[in-house]
């Protein structure tokens, strides 16, 4: 068969969308089993409270009620606390339990008290209100600075000025750097707390299987298989005998990145009821019980000389990790943080210490980005304001400082090892694409005339497709990073591809179909790609940190390459040709100079799979299974700029235009990587803008809903401008980086530096995001009042 | 309480608590679950279904305030395996990812390009307002909603039953052709 296009390349419509459009999705909450029943989780309404009383008796009386459990129930039936999954070494790490439903003692609101099973949901609701639970409330910590200070309140007894770790990075003779700097500029950066708010609300479906003793469970998860692995740890069921499967997942962006207490409560519960147990979250609960993301403060440096070669980066950040450890809390802010404050320069002295810290919150873990964004925002920031003191163009100051360009491998003062990199023809292909030198006139034009119009330019390098185990084992990761595919052929030549990743949104079913399409000579149509199921896909590690292509493929590739050598072997066997005569192409196995004689692969895969005459010492079937480790990370890049401008006024910001040239490596289906980027830009861009979590000082989440926490509407975003320069890594066989955060990853501080840069003529050089109208309102005002 | 409801063309007689809201008695009484849930403050969209022929949000409308009226869903779309232009708009234009939102973007697109028969940009990213998405930044979803616009005409005569009420891809581009000249 031959293809007139290469299906890697190209721009194939997605074959899962048949099912979303049609609203044939099958998400959780649309699940139900025969005997089903419904919980309904009772949650605290204090952020630090002892719990004195607990009686159920009237919620047990009400209609529909088919039990009411607390934590000391489930503690009791040998349910643990719940497994945090990464201990960063040498960074005197507290782990804290964080028991499922709380026992004894509330830590934060939204904290689990006690689970409703009944015949509705709403019978079950009714119930939770009915749970006579008194609390004596504690003091209370929300701010992770003030946290570590000797008079904060502990969030747990047992861990000292609520620090869960220090952790420290240090690479190259910072304190040089500074002694010999001619200018330092100093921040503090607020990365604000942010609430991922996937349109899909989490949800769980548990079914026991008592005589079995085996559990199926439906979770909205991106990583079906470490769920397993960890339920097995802190639950009474073994590992092989739980099923975890993550049917349609409506969007992740990190938040269903952690076996999460409901899964195991609901397993409990169904356990305890005899019944399959359905929880759906609502969208309050969700902003309460679901991770946050980002919540760091940080105290930054920079050193320079005169002409602006950057000399040094020094930081102490607090991170925010809330109340209790969730499954990948504490590598946030250290390993994707910490080593990457290089971003895309050469800085030759990198020095930070990262507190994790311990608050009355909801618990902190990965969000789009997980740490890269924090870092970026940190040296994009501190670039600006370098460009600002030395009153050079950011654009010059960049350029001068970027990473020349790199084959193999780029040390940098953090440690880190950079696969491949070019970054500079991005920069220039984003001035291009913009009109950097027409817009900067413009811009001077329209001061001139009191507008404030700015320009921001950011140029990154990220880091992403973790990783190698190796590396994985020795920051402290709880598992491997590696990942598998199983290639079939059914008899009739159709495909299925199973693996062991988990895309919950991303279109790898027609990604990954490409890849075996265009190696195999298949018809895109004829791949089946299964995942996200324990008992029919090979163990993975999940989707996440923008790994899913770059590992997955080279899974997917090692599955092809034994194929194509089975049936090279059987296509000779069938031709009567020596085997080094048969070639392969475009699904056609023939002998060299004689093209005509030939066997498709289709023919090769029902030969393979009846058996009748196979070569000697060839197993029959036509399938093939293949893990893959990476060598390294890949590190995608380039730049993005925005232009946008303030209204003195009223302080509302015209966002106008948003340019952004990436680099993921060879491109498999452009549309799906642009879909990537412009999802990426919008959540990025709204945390310069829009979003932002906000407690009060008792710890109440006071934008604990959608009408309070404003994630974008299609109004808010102008037209996204994409380019994109190729630079292939050699960490895995078809040269692929990840896409699916750099979005995130660089428009945050795009937006934030575009709009400094707007009210750089009066002299503001700091507002805390997101930068609502209100507040650069009222810096606009501070700064006049100044004399401006 | 007693309600009788018309849905995807078809009435339904239930006996329903009177608390019960529409995408409820839509999802758990009907078993139509193409219509989503997203959240519980009327902010997302992912549950619009076109109730006597506008698109409303199924989370704000009990199920007893939709008695005796006509409700079309996701489900009822498509025709004969032939996909209405709007789905095949979002699809051909990669108006989504993880699909959840797309149910309630596709009922609300339908009604917006039918009430605005010169729709431009603007109207598009205006219009969808009271639809979120946190996957595609918008960018696809709008030019898949122009897509759907130029696929099918406007000016048309609409009915509100459902069975009349779509438009498949062929007879749309049958149309546009028929615009255009051609």
């Amino acid at each position: 068969m031959t293809t007139t296009q290469r299906a890697f390349g190209s721009s194939v419509r997605r074959l899962e969308d048949a099912r979303f459009i049609t609203g044939q999705g099958r998400y959780t909450d649309n699940l139900t089993q025969p005997g089903m029943a419904h919980m309904v989780v009772l949650r605290s309404p204090y952020a630090h409270a002892d719990i004195t009383g607990f009686d159920a008796s009237e919620a047990l009386g009400m209609p529909g009620v088919v039990g009411v459990f607390n934590g000391q129930d489930m503690a009791d039936a040998g349910f643990g606390a719940m497994p945090c999954a990464w201990v960063v070494p040498d960074s005197d790490t507290k782990t804290p339990a964080y028991p499922p439903l709380a026992i004894g003692r509330v830590r934060f609101v939204g904290d689990a008290v006690a689970i409703v099973i009944a015949e509705t949901d709403a019978q079950a609701r009714d119930a939770s209100y009915a749970i006579d639970v008194t609390y004596d409330t504690l003091d209370v910590v929300v701010n992770g600075r003030e946290a570590t200070q000797d008079d904060a309140s502990l969030v747990h007894d047992e861990v000292a000025n609520n620090q869960c770790f220090h952790w420290t990075v240090s690479g190259g003779e910072v304190e040089a750097a500074f002694e010999n700097a001619d200018v330092v500029v100093a921040e503090t950066i607020v990365n604000q707390r942010l609430i991922p708010t996937a349109m899909e609300p989490r949800a769980v479906l548990a079914r026991w299987d008592s005589a079995m003793g085996e559990v199926t469970m439906w979770s909205t998860s991106q990583i079906p298989h470490i769920t397993r692995f960890l339920m097995s740890l802190v639950t009474p069921v073994p590992e092989h005998k739980i099923r975890v499967v993550a049917p349609d997942v409506g969007g992740g962006f990190g938040s269903k990145l952690a076996n999460y207490p409901e899964e195991n409560m609901s397993v409990f519960a169904a356990q305890q009821v005899g019944r399959p147990v359905k929880w759906t979250e609502t969208r309050s609960e969700n902003f309460l019980g679901t991770i946050h993301g980002r919540d760091h403060i940080a105290d930054v440096e920079l050193a320079a000389k005169s002409d602006g070669t950057v000399l040094g980066l020094r930081a102490q950040t607090w991170a925010n990790l809330g109340a209790y450890l969730s499954t990948a809390s504490t590598g946030v802010p250290t390993i994707l943080h910490g080593l990457m404050l290089s971003g895309a320069y050469n800085i030759p002295a990198i020095h930070e210490d990262v507190y994790g810290v311990f608050t009355n919150t909801t618990p902190v873990s990965a969000y789009r980005g997980a740490g890269r964004p924090e870092a970026t925002f940190m040296v994009e920031r501190m670039m600006d304001l370098l460009a600002n003191e030395l009153s050079m163009d950011p654009v010059e100051l960049r350029r001068k400082n970027l990473i020349e360009p790199f084959t193999d491998g780029h040390e940098v003062a953090t440690g880190l090892i950079y696969d491949t990199g070019n970054y500079e023809p991005a920069l220039d292909q984003a001035l291009k694409m913009y009109g950097y030198e027409e817009a900067r006139k413009q811009q001077t034009a329209a001061r001139a005339k009191g507008r404030l119009v700015g320009i921001g330019v950011t140029t990154y390098a990220e880091i992403c497709g973790l990783g190698p185990s190796e590396v994985a084992g020795a920051v402290g990761f709880g598992g491997g990073l590696w990942e598998s595919a199983i290639v079939r052929f059914h008899p009739t030549g159709k495909v299925q591809l199973m693996v062991g990743v988990s895309p919950h949104g991303q279109g790898e079913e027609t990604t990954f179909a490409q890849i075996v399409a265009d190696q195999l000579g298949v018809m895109v149509e004829d791949v089946d790609v299964v995942h996200s199921d324990t008992a029919l896909t090979p163990m993975g590690w999940g989707s996440y940190g923008s790994r899913t292509t770059p590992v997955a493929s080279g899974a997917i590739m090692g599955a092809i390459e034994q194929l194509k050598e089975k049936g090279t072997k059987i296509a000779a066997h069938l031709l009567e040709a020596a085997e080094e005569d048969v070639e392969f192409a475009d699904g056609l196995f023939s002998v060299k100079g004689s093209p005509e004689q030939g066997k498709t692969i289709q023919d090769i895969a029902l030969a393979a799979n009846t058996a009748w005459s196979m070569p000697d010492g060839v197993d029959p079937g036509f399938e093939a299974a293949a893990f893959f480790d990476p060598s390294n990370f890949v590190f995608p890049f380039g730049t993005h700029i925005a232009q946008v401008e303030v209204d003195p006024e009223t302080g509302e910001i015209d966002f106008q235009r948003y340019v952004a040239v990436d680099d993921c490596g060879p491109i498999i289906n452009p549309m799906i990587v642009e879909g990537q980027i412009q999802g990426g830009i919008a959540q990025g861009a709204a945390q310069a803008l829009w979003e932002g979590a906000h407690y009060d000082d008792q710890g109440n989440l006071l934008s604990g809903s959608l009408m309070d926490y404003a994630i974008p509407k299609a109004e808010f975003l102008p037209k996204f401008e994409l380019g994109k320069t190729e630079t292939p890594t050699d960490v895995n066989p078809l040269g692929v980086k990840g896409i699916g955060e750099t979005g995130t990853i660089a428009s945050t501080p795009t937006v934030y530096n575009a709009v400094m840069d707007a009210l750089a003529p009066l002299g503001v050089q700091q507002i805390d995001m997101p930068l609502t109208p209100e507040r650069v309102w009222r810096a606009i005002g501070d700064a006049s009042k100044g004399g401006k | 309480m007693e309600v009788s409801i018309k849905v995807n063309g078809k009435s339904y007689e239930r006996d329903i608590e009177a608390r019960t809201l529409l995408v409820d008695f839509i999802r758990e009484d009907l078993g139509l679950t193409g219509t989503n849930v997203g959240c519980d403050t009327t902010q997302c969209g992912s549950c619009t279904v076109h109730m006597n022929g506008a698109a409303v949000k199924s989370c704000t409308v009990l199920a007893v305030q939709a008695d005796g009226a006509s409700i079309a869903t996701i489900e009822s779309l498509a025709s004969d395996g032939e996909l209405h232009a709007m789905q095949q708009a979002f699809t051909d234009k990669h108006g989504l990812q993880c699909g959840f939102c797309t149910p309630g973007m596709i009922m609300t697109a339908v009604k917006l390009v039918e009430s605005h028969p010169d729709i431009s940009e603007d109207d598009i990213r205006h219009g969808l307002e009271g639809n979120l998405c946190r996957c595609t930044g918008y960018e696809n979803v709008v030019r898949a909603v122009a897509e759907g616009a130029r696929l099918f005409d406007p000016h048309s005569p609409w009915e509100m039953e459902p069975a009349e009420h779509k438009i498949t891809l062929r007879e749309a581009e049958r149309r546009a052709r028929e615009r255009s000249g051609a």
